[in-house]
């Protein structure tokens, strides 16, 4: 019986020939990840465990990224311990402030993930890498800890979810209304414990940063990770780039999938998740007459390159609108830095928005952008659920960068130009 | 090992955010986090819960962050199990690795009420409601899991 590309990276981190759904093996990883909010967790459990040391200093990331630079006594705190467990274990990446970003922008930027590794990372959007042609999926602290003491995790191979993708994006959509899209087909768990695997035709015409931003919410689907085949597109973003070889997989033509679903990428539309799950999408251009508060254009999901220059390319030379706060965060210093370098920076200021260094911040309601009471922000990043950015009598809308900057000029939420 | 107490019940899709809010994740101290257990879904909670208590509720509980300080916060705080239709994956596999007991069972989630008491054995995963006088039987684990959990959790399993 033939393999999905994930139960293929599988088979061969634990050394089996073949693997099939359901069974329960134990893998070699290439990376291990924890962030300042997970990684103090597992220290402890590392500590209290009584591991002697890491598997391999090299192969494990830690990013200090959440609520740095800190917020508090108490995350500096945090922060600290991080910092003395790299330090004591010579963890080789080991990002703090200065060189850190968001780790899931981070990483793959960095060279630190590539095709077909194995990669767990106590963060729930460790999914991400997906995009790479990489199985990578987020599990908690000790987990995190197991992998740090013996280079393995358990898993049980995942049966998997086929997406058709075909067609080409309208110029006003990108990867983030596409996932968005499936998860309001799927549902928050219509991928549970499933790979989601991305194929087709029209996967050429998605750039990098629309694979990553794709299948960073794959986790919102329930699903265990998504992934993209490797193509001349993940190529050129590898060439030069990782330290380590790539290694390229795909599925067998005989591969067995739950279920395939078709998407023709020339069908979607500016896509909102409305509160309080992301599976509650509709169309941009249906919500016009929700007024919002705040916007934030970052993250994870989406504060690459291509946001910027999306965000810029709306906000530049405008003004966000009166009564609007307007929070945009690069997600990694390169990023940062490239903004600064193209004029961005100066544009976004101009526009009347403020620019923060990486951090998840927002996001997950840590700061830089909490909600009151009764407030409503339309934002790049993942989750929308009950006070997730603040009270909980706040509310957060998903949406893309382009259509977040498109609402940060009206107020209101607002579909981007088709022209754009 | 089993648990005896009377049952909180919750919705489809409860998420880790409600569990436990990130902005009280500055400090992995589990006594501290714990206060803050369920308070964006249910304030009352760690008021009323005692020891052995049980939570029951719908599809994918646990959906959204990885934060291992969800079910941590739920056991700390005394609760004796959770029982729901399904889990998302991240909460089932922390849960099992710290040692908190969980049960899927769809049919239990939807006969037992709030405030029913119930006794629950992890052993053989029946699931009594003495309130009503029903049974249920839950999906047992997988043996490699069971192992996990006779253990004490992944690390000690690992160290055995």
């Amino acid at each position: 019986m033939g393999m999905t590309m994930t139960q293929k990276i599988l088979a061969a981190h634990a050394g089996l020939k073949s693997v099939e759904a359901g069974q329960l093996i134990s893998a070699k990883l290439d990376i291990v990840l924890g962030n300042d909010i997970t990684t103090p967790v597992a220290v402890n459990e590392f500590r209290k465990a009584g591991f002697d040391g890491v598997f391999d200093r090299n192969r494990i990331a830690i990013v200090l990224d959440h609520f740095v630079p800190n917020k508090d006594i108490k995350a500096a705190e945090q922060s600290k311990q991080c910092r003395e467990f790299a330090c004591e274990h010579g963890v080789s990446h080991f990002y703090d402030v200065g060189k850190m970003g968001i780790e899931h922008a981070l990483l793959p930027e960095q060279g630190v993930v590539t095709a077909g590794d194995c990669i767990i990372g106590a963060d729930s959007h460790t999914c991400t890498y997906g995009a790479l042609g990489a199985f990578s999926t987020g599990v908690g602290s000790t987990d995190m800890a197991a992998g740090m003491a013996t280079g393995l995790a358990w898993f049980k191979v995942p049966s998997a979810i086929k997406f058709e993708l075909s067609g080409k994006l309208p110029k006003n959509c990108s990867g983030k209304d596409v996932i968005l899209t499936i998860i309001g087909m799927i549902g928050v768990d219509g991928a549970l414990y499933k790979s989601m695997e991305f194929t087709g035709e029209g996967v050429a015409s998605l750039s990098m940063d629309d694979r990553l931003c794709i299948c960073n919410m794959a986790i919102e689907a329930g699903a265990k990770n998504g992934i993209f085949p490797v193509d001349g597109v993940t190529r050129a973003y590898l060439s030069g780039r990782t330290e380590r070889e790539p290694v390229e997989y795909s599925a067998d033509a005989d591969a067995v999938y739950e279920k395939v679903v078709e998407i023709d990428l020339s069908k979607i539309v500016p896509t909102v998740s409305c509160p309080h799950l992301p599976e509650n999408t509709k169309p941009a251009s249906e919500l016009s007459d929700i007024k919002i508060d705040q916007v934030v254009i970052g993250s994870c999901t989406n504060g690459r390159m291509e946001d910027m220059e999306t965000a810029y390319k709306i906000l530049g030379g405008k003004k966000v609108a009166d009564g609007v706060r307007c929070i945009i965060i690069p997600a990694t210093m390169a990023i940062y830095r490239e903004c600064i370098e193209r004029g961005y920076m100066t544009a976004f200021v101009d526009a009347g928005a403020v620019v923060s260094t990486p951090t998840c911040g927002p996001c997950l309601g840590g700061y830089m952008g909490i909600l009151a009471e009764g407030e409503r922000c339309v934002a790049t990043t993942n989750r929308n659920f009950v006070g997730r950015m603040g009270h909980v009598k706040s509310e957060v809308y998903l949406s893309s960068p382009a259509t977040a900057a498109s609402s940060a000029l009206t107020g209101y939420i607002t579909a981007p130009k088709e022209d754009l | 090992m089993n648990t005896k107490g009377k049952v909180f019940k919750y919705p489809d899709n409860v998420d880790t955010d409600v569990i436990i809010p990130a902005r009280y994740l500055n400090t992995s101290d589990a006594q501290e986090l714990s206060k803050h257990c369920m308070e964006d879904i249910d304030a009352e909670y760690v008021k009323k819960v005692s020891k052995g208590d049980v939570m029951v509720a719908g599809w994918n509980f646990g959906c959204g962050s990885s934060r291992e300080h969800a079910p941590l916060v739920i056991k700390t705080c005394g609760t004796g199990c959770v029982i729901a239709k399904s889990f998302a994956r991240i909460f089932y596999r922390n849960a099992i690795n710290i040692g908190l007991p969980i049960l899927e069972c769809p049919e239990a989630a939807d006969g037992i009420n709030a405030g029913d008491e119930v006794t629950v054995d992890f052993d053989t995963g029946v699931i009594t409601d003495l309130t009503t006088s029903k049974t249920y039987k839950a999906q047992p684990f997988p043996e490699f899991i069971q192992n996990i959990i006779s253990a004490g959790g992944l690390l000690k399993s690992l160290k055995k």
